[in-house]
């Protein structure tokens, strides 16, 4: 699950990481409001009006602007807030800012430089540690520095059993460059964060940027956290920080479904049981000439209801032009399911688009069957090959190929 | 060392040294077969239950289950015990098949391993990842081989199915199949029977982010099984499983191996279904793994309705 930077530098902040400090807005007066206070408390001569919303790189969209004074603050939130932020994350529609977050002024002068680092704590899959990533090319794509420069990227392996060790804090920290206090300042800094992770279950945090600011403290600038959906029953708290606003509203639908459906651009919509299937029908789409127009895992349980939940789902997105189901039949009967297609189109009513349905394994010829004398505009296939080859054809019939 | 305290289920207890010989010298078969003495963790639950008596119909020697404060008890006319050690004492189990709930599954892993079962599949989908972590760490250097989780299990056909595949799909033959999902991998056994060659094992490894037999370990499971005579292998977007198992063949492989890779069309950034689908870095795209796989010798196929003909092709010797 992916949550907001004000609700990930809450969290960390909690467990003793320093965070940049920020107050929430909804509407350019709350912004108004935060900056005062947080020129009152924390003496912070600029204010930072930074865009929520689940996605990275919005300081390129123009989700991120430096405000100078109040009437800046009020100019800029009004400008963030309501904007349809679109960043290389977003895709081209881009996501609508409902809140902005308005944070201190960290880059004044001190002593010594300022200077930006890149912190992550990762999954190892090959191992199945953790790895936290250092980097001392702070803000940049970590994905670049790993392309062009990938010896500017320091890894450390966290042993599970006994965790992070103070002399791999302090490894990370000489590797950064860093001494003196500054040092003392990451090896805590990175102490805090980790124990952050493992403690909420998380299964990614990346800061970037770290800062060390004049003063030499070490602080986060920005901080995604992904927590692991398996692992949300035991964080109620963390389950409640979920943001509706976020997500697809079919995605939220077919969540309540219980069926796995992720939206995607293309044009013909699929419905499937079992997530390896359903990827694979993804491809056998684009090899048909179609472009997928979601993913949907029913699961185990294609019945009636899931099925028509299903439909209902893919025929709200208007793009689908197709809807090819395939349902391989191990525990769930072919002919079930089949019943359960023919029940679920009369119930919507009219459909207008080709469905072609693939049932194989129990009971496949006697749902076949079911599918050909239903009357109805649906095309049934039993091996995947030859629903390949009506996919196809429909696709031509209707000029969507 | 205190005495062992008679068990009410020592009725259950036959001679089952013996198969244990016959199984480790004389047999074999790759991971299940039908002298496998198969325990059920979770066996009174409602999937325990449904699984168990669909293990039984197929032949599975199934010797009882696990649920703690059942012990004592019958159910499916086998014995329910305890714990695993218990079930390892009195009957014998080797091989456990978990349907624990997510919260309790890596535990039952664990407990598996203590026992000293040599085999555990795990199905429970939606287990913690750090719970996995420490299992896995559990697991290092203990002589348990665990499959999944998240998997539909290891089926040798005519023999032993320890999982929750639809048995009458398969039969007995030549070809070995690995694969990280449930449905697709039927779609390759389906494919396989009707090209009349027929499996020796199939091993669902499972589609979490952390499992316990890699696609490399599997694969070099059948490569050894003088029985199998070609290899399917199933991968998916995310990790570097395939490619690993792809080097691995590169070097060691001595009979045609058929890939496919679920995906193709997946966006990157985007979990599909499986925990551990998911496009991160430009390695673990479907395309890059297809193209590790083609340099490594692997037949790989774009379509997955072509991987049953193109095992056909290559064990005629008729591709490249």
């Amino acid at each position: 699950m992916n949550i907001h930077e004000y609700q990930a530098k809450e969290i960390l902040k909690k467990y003793g990481v320093r965070i940049q400090e920020g107050i929430l807005a909804h509407t350019p007066e709350e912004a108004v409001a935060a900056a005062e206070t947080l020129k009152k408390d924390y003496n912070s001569a600029f204010a930072v009006i930074k865009a929520q919303i689940h996605a990275g790189g919005r300081g390129k969209g123009g989700g991120v602007k430096v405000a100078k004074n109040l009437d800046d603050v009020r100019q800029k939130a009004t400008e963030i807030i309501g904007m349809q932020l679109v960043t290389p994350q977003t895709g081209p529609e881009g996501k609508k800012v409902h809140k902005v977050l308005v944070c201190q002024d960290v880059y004044y002068a001190g002593p010594n430089p300022d200077k930006e680092y890149y912190l992550s704590i990762l999954l190892d899959r090959a191992t199945g540690q953790n790895i936290i990533m250092a980097s001392t090319e702070g803000g940049m794509d970590i994905e670049e520095v790993a392309e062009h420069t990938p010896e500017k990227i320091f890894v450390e392996h966290i042993d599970t059993r006994v965790g992070l060790q103070p002399f791999q804090a302090n490894k990370i920290a000489f590797a950064l460059g860093l001494d003196g206090n500054a040092r003392k300042e990451m090896v805590k800094f990175i102490t805090a964060l980790y124990a952050a992770y493992v403690d909420i279950d998380a299964s990614m945090f990346e800061i970037n940027p770290v800062l060390k600011t004049g003063d030499d403290r070490i602080l986060a600038v920005d901080a995604k956290v992904d927590i692991d959906d398996n692992a949300l029953y035991r964080h109620p708290d963390l389950a409640a920080l979920r943001d509706l606003n976020e997500e697809d509203p079919l995605e939220i639908e077919a969540g309540e479904n219980h069926l796995n459906y992720v939206k995607l651009d293309g044009n013909v919509g699929c419905m499937v049981n079992g997530a390896g299937l359903a990827m694979a029908t993804m491809d056998v789409i684009k090899l048909s000439g179609g472009e997928p127009a979601n993913f949907l895992d029913v699961g185990g349980g294609a019945n009636a209801q899931t099925v028509e939940a299903g439909f209902r789902i893919i025929l709200k997105d208007p793009n689908v032009k197709a809807i090819f189901i395939n349902v391989f039949g191990g525990i769930v009967r072919c002919d079930r399911v089949a019943n359960g297609v023919v029940e679920a189109y009369k119930n919507i009513g009219t459909i207008n688009v080709p469905i072609i349905v693939r049932l194989q394994g129990t009971n496949a010829e006697e749902g076949a069957k079911i599918i050909n004398e239903s009357g109805l505009k649906v095309f049934s296939a039993v091996k995947l090959t030859d629903a390949a080859q009506l996919v196809k054809e429909k696709l031509i019939e209707i000029g969507a190929a | 060392m205190p005495v062992e305290k008679q068990d009410s289920n020592s009725d259950f207890c036959i001679s089952f040294q013996n198969n244990e010989i016959l199984y480790n010298t004389i047999y074999m078969s790759v991971l299940v077969n039908k002298y496998s003495r198969v325990l059920v963790q979770g066996f009174t639950g409602k999937e325990g239950t449904f699984h168990a008596e669909q293990m039984i119909s197929y032949g599975t020697n199934v010797i009882g289950g696990v649920t703690p404060g059942k012990g004592g008890s019958v159910h499916l006319d086998r014995p329910v015990f305890n714990t695993v050690e218990q079930a390892v004492k009195a009957a014998g189990a080797n091989v456990s098949i978990i349907f624990a709930p997510p919260f309790a599954a890596a535990d039952a892993i664990m407990e598996a391993a203590d026992a000293g079962i040599e085999l555990v599949i795990c199905i429970t989908e939606g287990i913690p990842t750090k719970d996995m972590m420490m299992a896995k760490e559990y697991l290092k250097g203990s002589k348990t081989r665990l499959i999944g989780p998240n998997c539909p299990g290891v089926i040798t056909p005519g023999e032993a199915k320890v999982g929750i595949m639809p048995g009458f799909i398969h039969t007995p033959g030549t070809i070995g199949i690995v694969s990280r999902s449930g449905t697709l991998t039927y779609e390759a056994v389906s494919q396989i029977t009707s090209a009349g060659l027929g499996q020796t094992t199939c091993i669902g490894i499972g589609g979490d982010p952390i499992i316990g037999t890699t696609t490399k370990e599997a694969v070099e499971l059948l490569m050894n099984d003088p029985a199998t005579e070609g290899i399917i292998m199933i991968g998916e977007i995310g990790g570097g499983m395939e490619a690993e198992a792809a080097y691995w063949i590169k070097e060691n492989g001595t009979k045609p191996v058929v890939g496919f890779i679920a995906g193709q069309t997946a966006p990157p950034g985007r979990r599909m279904g499986h925990a551990g689908a998911i496009v991160g870095g430009a390695a673990d795209t479907a395309a890059a793994k297809m193209a590790i796989m083609t340099e490594c010798g692997i037949h790989v196929v774009t379509s997955p309705a072509d991987m049953g003909s193109t095992m056909v092709k290559a064990l005629r010797k008729e591709l490249a």
